[in-house]
């Protein structure tokens, strides 16, 4: 089956995000008064042939943990959901 | 017997040149090392240069360290030779698992370009075996990504074993207790982001990288621990 996968890393809570900060300064400038907490992350999309969702889904969790983020600054969220014609080869 | 320097090339990287200047200029001998062969040959040490390795895709460091002489220099590193990454070779050292912690953006989120003044805090490394605990060294950074972290235990760790090889005397980038550079256990892989190679002439304006490159021909030829 093929399964579509979006992860979102971004940096881990307490560790500095510079650019959400300098963004969220910059909203009163606009009159958005009352937003909080901006973080900017990164978005990466793929597609992964696994045998079933738990599958695909550790093995995203491995690729995360080793490659697609540094564990010491970072976190993930890790969305993966059937592909739409997910019975097709690509 | 002079020490033979190798330094790494990835796509991307710049300083490679003003490294090999610069371990020339000491006297020492010094060749570029492809990051595409697996090998490092029969060199004393290795220097990690500046630049943007990969282009820095994904993070500083993170492409790096998959390039074929990366298994070649974490073999020579668990030998006990001397690896110095410098800027971006910190980056790099750091996402091998070579050296502890990460660089993250500069608080203030600019990028830096200019001189820094650097503490000795050890000469039990490879960077600094022949310079003097709490000599002041003016150094240039030059750097987006230069924001040393670590998790707090790791933090304690590099204080109690004296793995703090430099500090910043005035803070540039919010780096964590002033921290511009660290040393493994084995104190000979030492990771630090300003950039001593660039200060190895008076024409350079500062000649206070010599103490550090001098230490790693040193260490390379054996003369200094």
């Amino acid at each position: 089956m093929r399964f579509d996968v979006q992860v979102e890393t971004r940096p881990r809570a307490g560790i500095a995000d510079p650019e959400g900060a300098t963004i969220e300064r910059s909203l009163p400038a606009l009159g958005f008064d009352g937003i909080q907490g901006v973080r900017v992350g990164k978005s990466i999309r793929f597609t992964v042939d696994a045998a079933t969702e738990d599958a695909a889904r550790a093995e995203v969790d491995d690729l995360c943990a080793r490659f697609l983020t540094n564990p010491v600054i970072e976190d993930s969220t890790i969305t993966v959901v059937e592909a739409a014609d997910a019975s097709q080869p690509a | 017997m002079s020490a033979r320097i190798g330094v790494v090339v990835f796509p991307g990287s710049n300083c490679e040149h003003d490294s090999i200047e610069a371990v020339r200029s000491l006297g020492g001998d010094a060749e570029l090392l492809w990051h595409g062969d697996d090998s490092v040959g029969q060199v004393d040490g290795i220097i990690v240069p500046g630049g943007f390795a990969h282009g820095d895709y994904l993070r500083p460091g993170a492409i790096a360290r998959f390039s074929p002489v990366m298994g070649a220099v974490q073999r020579f590193a668990a030998d006990g030779g001397p690896v110095v990454g410098i800027c971006n070779g910190f980056q790099v050292l750091t996402e091998a698992g070579l050296l502890p912690g990460a660089l993250q953006k500069n608080a203030g989120l600019k990028f830096l370009c200019k001189m820094a003044t650097l503490r000795v805090e050890t000469t039990n490394s490879s960077l600094t075996a022949s310079a003097t605990r709490g000599q002041e060294l003016r150094i240039p950074i030059n750097h987006f990504e230069g924001n040393y972290t670590c998790d707090k235990d790791t933090l304690a760790e590099l204080q109690a074993e004296d793995r703090i090889v430099v500090r910043y005397v005035d803070n540039p980038n919010g780096s964590v207790d002033d921290i511009a550079g660290v040393c493994n256990e084995g104190r000979n892989v030492v990771g630090l982001m300003p950039h001593p190679e660039r200060a190895t002439h008076d024409l350079l304006g500062s000649t206070d990288g010599i103490p550090m490159l001098r230490s790693l021909l040193d260490v390379a030829a054996g003369v200094a621990v």
